[in-house]
């Protein structure tokens, strides 16, 4: 059973308020919980500062990471996050695995929770397979990924670069412009801004827009829908590119890539229009030159690599908070 | 033969125009009289006070899943199901293996049915040759061998030229095309109703414009042909307009709507609350629409511009469920909770139980002309078979499949509360089934 030995910088977490079997998507989270994952990830940050980096918060838990679909970062950062907490971890993908041979999901989950995996990091291409997943196992389910629905530990991290660099999220603009109906990221992104209190402006070509999510809005921010980038730049504080995946042109949702990147492109004269010093993000892996210009996605205003160092921090947050709910 | 003497119930027969208390006397099998205080000696008698009687209800489109697909269903547990439901005529849609197209699989069709079936069952045939939507079946042959109406099933015949020629060759019959009408290259991926709860699910989505071009293409080319066409399934506000306004120029056009898609809308597809969503019993096709759309459809039961209520009863087992939404397979099993949303709509008063009854009975036997095959089928004029559905409409009672006579327990309805719902069920003069409650 997992036994949490050491809280980690002791003192600067209190008393945890999370008791989420699941972490599947950020539309179910509270402020509260959201604050809890942001205040869990300053202290992992302070671990990862220090020379060592590693704790043994979570020596004895066994952390799961299946992956349907390729991924390098994601990945990688759920290994790390884990190892530097203690934790042993087992990588698996579906190639390789019984995956392939046809083993459904529900038998993979609950074999892998009857060799003792105590959270399970799952990634599917098709949207909701890890609310199923979730439902047939006692293992915890952190959802890195799933289809074109939800992408929760890249919206925490996303959010946690932002304060970083503009404190609250209350009032704040931020712009997400590429293919958003598509876009886990997007989705997840969504729900955490506004709960932070920020408006967020979806902007893409009509054809990849959700159109439904105008209406999304809450009782702190708004979401606007615009195809036309140049008017969502306008007051940016935020910048955030989207991958834009080649298919597309392919299946006629947009006609060209050569025009998506006329229209589209996140480049130093659209990132002109936005706030002096607005942020610029990319949740990867990016197509530079496509929906991003390499002088703006390296520029001083780029947080995109912090993006990837932050990403760890918050999943060992998230990790740490999840392992915690299971002892009590 | 024992007569049966049902006394003391609302007896609703659209066909007449009653809506009274009547008595209804069932003697050597058929309707013998209707009428106030009936007596009759030597009769059982049956006390439906406090209940409705109706004639039992007709089914345009059912999947019985045999043969080829008996872990889903066999033709006798399904039409068990039928007749527990208040089904007592049913419409066996093709997508069998092999498919109803020529005459020889038909028949071998109806042989196992003559065998199994505990309703009476009608075999729908095959429009293309093994459903491929290549080449059109050995219609005439298939009729002849008595197939009542043709259809493809889910696969909607997409080539516009065959089904021009299908509509042709069926009308110069006098057989009604009964089409899922879509547009495949829209719905292309779709998993559910394209719109709010598939943008916040991302899960692919059915435009509704789908459903309505296909439609709209499909009553130009029963106008141009004379065909008789039949929308199976029509879940959209706006293609409802369109057979409205076809049927009010003259076309032969009717059309049907499921138990479904009048009780839920796409929100189904969340599930019991964020945890749960995704639920793949709620996956159905064409889909579970909007709001906006369920309460035209309601109107159209309403006003009578909907000819039948069908299930599309669709069972499926269990693994067929269990896995990701992309992966689930369409459809849900609701021959024996039909009667309990239809009724608890009317007692919500979102359905007027005339309307629901007619499309329930001599609606379904009109619009295909099934009673030019059994005599007064969905009425109780006198001579109609002795088929009875009594129904209780204060029966308060909670969905669980585990009673459940199909095989597939696929229905997002499991513990949902109805009101209303059948007591009992006769056939051919007899009582089949009746509900175990405690009387008085």
């Amino acid at each position: 059973m997992l036994d949490v030995q050491e809280r980690p910088a002791a003192g600067a977490v209190e008393a945890p308020a999370w008791h989420r079997k699941d972490l599947l998507d950020t539309d179910v989270l509270s402020r509260a919980e959201v604050e809890l994952v942001m205040e869990t990830a300053d202290a992992m940050l302070e671990v990862r500062s220090r020379p060592v980096g590693k704790v043994a918060t979570l020596r004895g838990a066994t952390v799961v990471t299946l992956f349907y679909e390729q991924s390098t970062r994601t990945r990688a950062s759920f290994e790390v996050a884990a190892k530097a907490m203690g934790a042993d971890v087992v990588n698996l993908t579906a190639s390789g695995s019984s995956v392939e041979k046809g083993e459904s999901l529900i038998d993979t989950v609950r074999t892998l929770e009857a060799i003792g995996a105590d959270l399970l990091v799952m990634r599917h291409g098709k949207s909701g397979a890890p609310y199923l997943a979730a439902r047939h196992t006692k293992a915890g389910v952190i959802n890195g990924g799933d289809g074109t629905h939800a992408h929760p530990t890249q919206a925490l991290l996303d959010l946690y670069t932002m304060r970083r660099h503009l404190g609250g999220l209350e009032g704040k603009r931020v712009v997400i412009v590429g293919d958003v109906l598509h876009s886990r990221v997007a989705r997840s992104n969504i729900w955490t801004l506004l709960t932070a209190g920020a408006d967020v402006t979806l902007c893409g070509p009509a054809t990849l827009l959700p159109r439904t999510l105008a209406s999304a809005g809450g009782e702190h921010g708004r979401v606007t829908l615009t195809a036309n980038l140049d008017e969502a730049m306008a007051d940016a504080d935020v910048v955030m590119a989207l991958r834009i995946q080649k298919e597309r042109q392919a299946t006629g949702l947009i006609p060209s890539l050569r025009e998506y990147i006329n229209v589209y492109q996140v480049n130093a004269a659209r990132a002109a229009k936005a706030k002096p010093g607005a942020l610029i993000m990319h949740p990867g892996p990016m197509n530079e030159g496509i929906e991003i210009a390499p002088d703006i996605a390296h520029g001083v205003d780029s947080v995109i690599e912090e993006q990837v160092a932050n990403g760890v921090a918050v999943r060992m947050a998230v990790l740490y908070l999840m392992a915690t709910a299971r002892t009590k | 033969m024992t007569d049966l003497l049902i006394v003391g119930g609302r007896l609703i027969d659209p066909a007449n125009g009653l809506d009274a208390q009547l008595d209804v006397l069932l003697r050597d099998g058929r309707v013998s009289a209707v009428g106030k205080s009936l007596s009759a000696s030597d009769s059982v008698r049956y006390d439906a006070t406090g209940c409705i009687v109706t004639p039992g209800f007709v089914d345009l489109h059912a999947h019985l899943r045999e043969p080829g697909f008996e872990q889903k269903g066999t033709i006798a547990t399904e039409t068990l199901a039928a007749l527990r439901g208040g089904f007592t005529t049913i419409c066996a849609m093709p997508n069998t293996v092999p498919a109803p197209d020529s005459a020889p699989v038909v028949a071998a069709l109806l042989e196992r049915i003559a065998r199994d079936a505990r309703v009476r069952v009608f075999a729908i045939g095959a429009v293309t040759r093994g459903r491929d939507g290549k080449a059109l079946a050995s219609l005439s042959e298939a009729a002849e061998a008595g197939c009542v109406a043709f259809s493809d099933d889910g696969s909607p015949v997409a080539d516009g030229q065959l089904m021009r020629n299908a509509l042709a060759l069926l009308g110069a019959l006098g057989l009604p095309l009964s089409e899922h009408s879509d547009d495949p290259v829209l719905n292309a991926g779709g998993v559910m109703n394209e719109g709010r709860v598939s943008e916040r699910l991302g899960l692919p989505g059915q435009p509704a414009a789908a459903e309505v071009a296909a439609i709209a293409r499909n009553l130009a080319l029963a106008e141009a042909t004379g065909g008789r066409l039949h929308v199976a399934h029509i879940t959209t506000a706006r293609g409802l307009e369109l057979v409205a306004e076809a049927k009010a120029r003259g076309l032969h056009v009717t059309c049907e709507v499921t138990p479904s898609h009048l009780f839920l809308t796409e929100d189904a597809v969340f599930g019991s609350g964020p945890e749960a969503a995704y639920d793949t019993n709620a996956k159905i096709n064409p889909p579970l629409r909007t709001e906006a759309d369920r309460l035209a459809l309601i109107r159209g039961i309403n006003d009578g511009i909907i000819d039948a209520i069908a299930t599309d009863h669709a069972p499926h087992a269990r693994e067929d469920k269990l896995c990701e939404f992309d992966h689930a397979a369409p459809g849900i099993a609701c021959f024996e909770t039909a009667a309990g949303t239809l009724l608890t709509q009317v007692a919500r008063g979102e359905l007027d139980l005339g309307r629901v009854v007619a499309a329930l009975t001599v609606g379904p036997a009109r619009a295909w002309k099934l009673d030019a095959r059994v005599a007064g089928l969905g009425t109780l004029s006198p001579g109609a078979p002795g088929d009875i559905v009594i129904l209780d409409p204060a029966r308060r009672w909670t969905v669980d499949t585990a009673t459940f006579a199909t095989k597939g327990k696929n229905t997002p309805l499991q513990g949902s509360e109805l009101l209303g719902g059948v007591r009992a069920v006769i056939t051919g003069g007899v009582l089949r089934h009746e509900l175990e409650v405690a009387h008085g």
